[in-house]
């Protein structure tokens, strides 16, 4: 069943008429050169954009008709810099309950640091020191104290090295599967979308080139993919 | 004080001049520049001044304090660049403190509605009114230029605009208050101030220009709170659509 549906969504030149969907429960990659169109696609489906003509569909409901900040709270986001606020791990990860005037107990926080294999950092470790890798683990426990229903990560890996992209890696199939939660997220890496995929999305220049599975997207005879698939449209 | 005495003021100026130029700063075009505008500005208002007081006409003071207001509206907007409708925003805001401290003042007889009091005062809470929006101003862009990754995490994560923003409009706020309240703390310790001063120089008893100059220090007071928080509260709200989506600025002249 499809959590997310695109339909013929277009937004300035950067997405020109994406149809498409995500299916619920499994982790669907967006592939493709820069400028394709990713982020841009994954801020749509968080409300942070809104399409200039066409429809995203959220479990059936146009986008349109859903409360934005109720869309959001299901729908969370983890940005490609992993953004902190200053203070300690504990104010990022009660964050989400502070702009609500509500309090993240600190069992619940440290709960969700052990979900996500920070059991060893105090709650009252300051931001700055933590290492890059700590704060993509942080951003990603952040996005689940709303318990939403999709996550999207927006190329939460692209500045850790390889030891700590594949500890993400195995991190975000764990939280897929505890949670239960729809993973869309943007990758450069076509290796990287080989491991941890069920599906994929292929884009380049704001149009959807292919989706399906990655076994379907690497027998693709398509042109533009077998160039990005061979590395010469990076 | 004779023209002859005001024209040999003037070697004052010739000071800051050598030194500009001994030491190559780059800043003998602008001392000549200031120094030009504010004689000519100056002696025009002297007349207008001497002209409205004689004329004791309520319409003059109502124009006298309207200009002082588009002309601070104006010297404003070229900071607020970026933030869309803030042409309106500051003009709100400074006819707003303008009826508020006027109405206070005049309501509770603390000053007669007469040029030679009205004028002055308006102009001492219009200009505060100016400086305080150009700090807020200048302030609050910078947030929110450095804190955009942070609005947008907090609108993904659900907050609300006011919420996402409330971080650099606080901060912004903050920053514009911060000189006025230091500069009270100090006040008659270090400095004298202006109106106080020209008070006493033009013969006034040093009690009585106290007691003015108290009354201006809480007006002023007041204005850098209701100013910065009305131009902060009103211009954060351009700054988002009605699907709270954060526009941030748009970089272009209002």
């Amino acid at each position: 069943m499809a959590v997310i549906e695109f339909k013929d969504v277009q937004y300035k030149s950067i997405l020109k008429g994406i149809s498409g969907t995500f299916r619920e429960g499994k982790i669907t990659t967006l592939v493709g050169p820069s400028g394709a169109g990713k982020t841009t696609c994954l801020k749509q489906i968080n409300g942070l954009l809104s399409p200039d003509a066409g429809a995203i569909y959220f479990k059936g409901t146009d986008l349109k008709d859903i409360d934005m900040m109720e869309l959001r709270k299901k729908i969370g986001m983890a940005f490609q810099s992993a953004p902190m606020i200053a203070g300690t791990v504990y104010d990022n990860l009660n964050l989400p309950k502070a702009i609500f005037d509500q309090t993240l107990e600190q069992e619940e926080a440290k709960r969700l640091l052990e979900r996500v294999d920070l059991k060893e950092v105090p709650l009252t470790q300051n931001v700055k020191e933590l290492s890059g890798g700590e704060k993509s683990r942080i951003a990603i426990a952040r996005t689940l104290v709303n318990r939403p229903d999709v996550l999207l990560l927006d190329e939460i890996t692209a500045s850790l090295d390889y030891r700590m992209v594949k500890e993400i890696e195995a991190l975000v199939r764990k939280v897929q599967r505890e949670f239960n939660v729809t993973v869309i997220w943007i990758t450069h890496d076509l290796e990287q979308a080989r491991r941890v995929s069920d599906d994929m999305w292929f884009l380049k220049d704001g149009k959807l080139i292919e989706q399906g599975t990655i076994e379907l997207i690497e027998d693709s005879n398509n042109p533009v993919i077998e160039a990005f698939v061979k590395g010469v449209d990076q | 004080m004779s023209y002859v005495q005001l024209a040999s003021a003037l070697v004052f100026i010739l000071i800051p001049l050598v030194l500009t130029y001994t030491l190559k700063l780059g800043l003998g075009n602008d001392i000549l520049i200031a120094t030009v505008r504010s004689i000519v500005q100056l002696l025009i208002v002297g007349y207008i001044l001497t002209f409205v007081f004689e004329s004791d006409s309520k319409v003059y003071i109502g124009l006298m304090v309207l200009l002082m207001i588009v002309a601070a509206t104006l010297n404003i907007i070229k900071k607020g660049d970026g933030i869309p409708g803030i042409t309106g925003i500051i003009l709100l805001t400074l006819v707003s403190v303008e009826f508020l401290t006027m109405g206070i003042m005049l309501g509770l007889r603390i000053i007669p509605f007469e040029a030679q009091e009205v004028i002055p005062i308006s102009g001492m809470v219009i200009g505060n009114c100016m400086i305080l929006s150009l700090l807020f101003l200048n302030k609050f862009k910078d947030e929110v230029e450095r804190g955009d990754e942070i609005i947008e995490l907090v609108l993904a994560l659900g907050g609300s605009p006011k919420t996402a923003i409330d971080r650099s409009l606080k901060s912004a706020i903050r920053t514009s208050m911060i000189p006025t309240i230091e500069a009270q703390k100090t006040m008659g310790l270090v400095q004298l101030p202006g109106m106080m001063s020209g008070l006493i120089i033009g013969g006034a008893d040093p009690m009585e220009a106290v007691m003015y100059q108290l009354l201006i220090l809480f007006l002023i007071l007041t204005n850098a709170a209701v100013s910065s928080v009305m131009v902060g509260y009103l211009s954060y709200r351009k700054l988002f659509n009605q699907k709270a989506q954060f526009l941030g600025l748009t970089n272009r002249n209002d």
